[in-house]
């Protein structure tokens, strides 16, 4: 469980956000999410409503968003279970902001696997930017978070901002990334040495028909 | 004897680096969804005594037969409640990430096989929970899961075979505890994942009290392949008791990381040397490995370097292969910090509900903490372990365990290498033992 954060529920708070509703794409998206579960059960739904709603709130806000009391509350109602169940649900999954973040949600993975590659410099780059851990730049564009695994792990070290992952890093590819983001340069996302995914550096040692050609091997059975 | 790599031509996951489209129609160019219905049509128990005799071991970590564990499934529902698969596509076991190529780059193979294995346990419906980081892989899967139902493959008389079946894929929102097949259920119930108490197990009451099996991505995914080329095709790899083919992920210090599907049982050296440009620094340089996924405890290089890579191999080792998520650690590793950061990790993800694991996680990473300084005395690393002991086998799931072993791995062979820390820092000088 992560440290529980200060939930602010203040007066400025329910102004902004006690008429929180869903937009009209995201109450269709909403109703979809719903309908994957049986008659009865759409309280099943809460995860994927809180993530839009957070989402919602990111558009709103220019953030990655978070969930303001009154909006859990909204989508408590939503789905017809009491606010404390969805309130449960909030804190206890890391990925719901508990506060407001920044334009870029800055996660840095610094489990196991990333440290032993280097996700210290990572860590540094970020930190040498003006960042520090749990906390939002003066100017409102990053928040630093130290993650735990994020299952890149041959792909380490790696940050996830936002929706988008950034893999085999160092600490002059991390700076160039948080640069680029701040002047509102497009990043390409995944390896930025050159990988397609997960194959060796250099390129792959098996399944090398399958660069050029959507092979099929059924004829060598 | 020299190791017989897998060939190309008995890869299961083909397009697993992604450098083809993971769309319907170049799916189907590899294979996938040809014929599904007539796979369908051999029946429940044929298909199910197919998987048995192929060997296949759940590749989610425990290893536990895959036809074995669908047979625990109730053949009929007295009281009309149905059954549900639900996929566990949580990966989140540090070092692990296999499922994510299968989910981005091959997700076909995932909805065909939850078809098949769903019917095989005659379940009405798949529910593949992907872990929420898991963003972009998320939108791959629920394109594809759309593409099935609109190509008729999936949905009522999935791929004309008479049975209707659903695919719903369900996001996670960051807990590795989701992992856990019981605490994956309550999480898709809508509530906080924590796990529960067995029995009654999943089979008999999982998911909204309905029968339920949780697979994980790769044994689902495996499913049509196995089916169609035979299960003495899948059980001609690897040794007795541990047959098929694997994808390996390996991460830390070799030259070129990757995550690769090589046969099981193939030994530690000649993995990392075809797939992954060898050690840092060369094989003198090897310090110690951890073979399975951060749960399992930590191998010394002498050990392994030799060692066959499958359940029973690295079971004799004190080990296990876990994911196959195999971290690498050279002598330029801070074997402490290393470990002592896992510490961390299961205290950050332990959900609280017992008592050993709640407090025990925090405190186990504390006391890692000034071991890596050698801020400590000789006396509690004994303490340490034992505690290690206290919290092992008293919580409801596996996550106890899980914290408890990496710890005595440690111990177990690093001893020496702590002791010295301790010496060094000059905290607790040996002699002043006696006067306690």
């Amino acid at each position: 469980m992560a440290e529980a954060p200060n939930i602010p529920d203040e007066i400025e708070v329910r102004a902004k956000w006690g008429d929180f509703k869903f937009t009209t794409t995201n109450e269709k998206l909403a109703k979809w999410q719903i309908a994957k579960y049986p008659e009865g059960r759409q309280k099943s739904a809460v995860m994927a409503l809180l993530d839009l709603a957070q989402r919602q709130v990111g558009a709103d806000t220019k953030t990655q968003g978070w969930l303001p009391v009154p909006v859990i509350e909204y989508v408590a109602a939503y789905l017809d279970m009491p606010y404390m169940r969805a309130y449960e649900v909030a804190t206890f999954y890391t990925m719901y902001n508990l506060a407001p973040v920044g334009r870029f949600h800055v996660q840095v993975c610094g489990t196991t696997p990333c440290m032993l590659r280097g996700s210290d410099d990572v860590m540094a780059a970020c930190k040498n930017k003006g960042m520090a851990k749990g906390k939002t730049t003066p100017d409102g564009l990053f928040t630093l978070t130290e993650v735990e695994c994020m299952g890149n792990c041959s792909n380490a070290p790696m940050v996830q901002i936002n929706d988008d992952n950034y893999e085999d890093l160092d600490y002059d590819i991390m700076t160039r990334i948080l640069e680029d983001l701040a002047e509102g340069k497009k990043i390409k996302v995944g390896s930025q040495i050159g990988r397609k995914t997960s194959e060796p550096k250099g390129g792959p040692v098996i399944l090398k028909d399958m660069v050029k050609a959507n092979h099929d091997y059924r004829k060598e059975w | 004897m020299a190791f017989d790599f897998l060939q190309d031509k008995d890869r299961i996951f083909t397009n697993v680096y992604g450098f083809q489209s993971w769309d319907l129609k170049a799916a189907q160019k590899r294979g996938d969804w040809d014929k599904t219905a007539d796979i369908i049509k051999r029946g429940n128990d044929k298909i199910i005594n197919e998987m048995k005799e192929s060997g296949l071991r759940g590749r989610g970590g425990a290893g536990f037969p895959t036809g074995l564990k669908w047979s625990f499934m109730p053949k009929e529902s007295p009281d009309g409640r149905p059954s549900f698969l639900v996929i566990n596509a949580d990966e989140s076991e540090p070092g692990s990430c296999k499922d994510r190529e299968i989910l981005r780059n091959d997700p076909h193979k995932l909805i065909e096989g939850a078809l098949i294995a769903g019917f095989a346990m005659r379940a009405r419906a798949a529910y593949i929970y992907i872990r929420g980081e898991y963003i972009m892989e998320a939108k791959v899967m629920e394109a594809a899961v759309k593409e099935a139902y609109d190509a008729g493959l999936i949905g009522k008389n999935a791929s004309k075979s008479g049975y209707d079946f659903d695919v719903f894929v369900h996001r996670g929102a960051g807990a590795y505890i989701c992992g856990e097949e019981t605490a994956m259920i309550e999480s898709l119930e809508g509530k906080k994942g924590q796990p529960r108490l067995k029995p009654p197990f999943p089979a008999g009451a999982g998911l909204y009290g309905c029968p339920t099996t949780v697979n994980n991505v790769e044994s689902i995914a495996v499913v049509p392949t196995i089916l169609r080329r035979g299960a003495s095709w899948f059980a001609s790899f690897g040794r007795e008791n541990n047959h098929g083919t694997k994808l390996f992920q390996v991460s830390g210090h070799v030259d070129k990381p990757a995550v690769f599907e090589e046969a099981m049982s193939i030994p530690f050296r000649d993995m990392i040397e075809k797939h992954c440009g060898g050690i840092t620094g060369g094989w003198d340089n090897l310090l110690a490995v951890i073979p399975g996924g951060s749960s399992v405890p930590l191998v010394p290089a002498e050990q392994i370097m030799d060692a066959p890579m499958d359940f029973d191999g690295l079971k004799d080792l004190g080990s296990g292969l876990g994911t196959a998520a195999v971290i690498v650690m050279d002598k330029s590793t801070d074997i402490v910090r290393a470990i002592s950061r896992l510490s961390y990790f299961y205290k950050h993800e332990s959900c609280g509900q017992c008592t050993p694991c709640r407090e025990g996680t925090g405190w186990m990473w504390r006391v890692m903490e000034k071991m890596r300084d050698g801020d400590a005395e000789i006396g509690d690393i004994d303490t340490l372990y034992e505690v290690t002991k206290q919290v092992e086998g008293h919580t409801i799931c596996a996550l106890g365990d899980a914290a408890a072993w990496p710890i005595q791995g440690l111990i177990r062979h690093f001893r020496p290498e702590m002791e010295r820390r301790i010496r060094e820092n000059g905290a607790q000088p040996e002699v002043m033992e006696a006067a306690e």
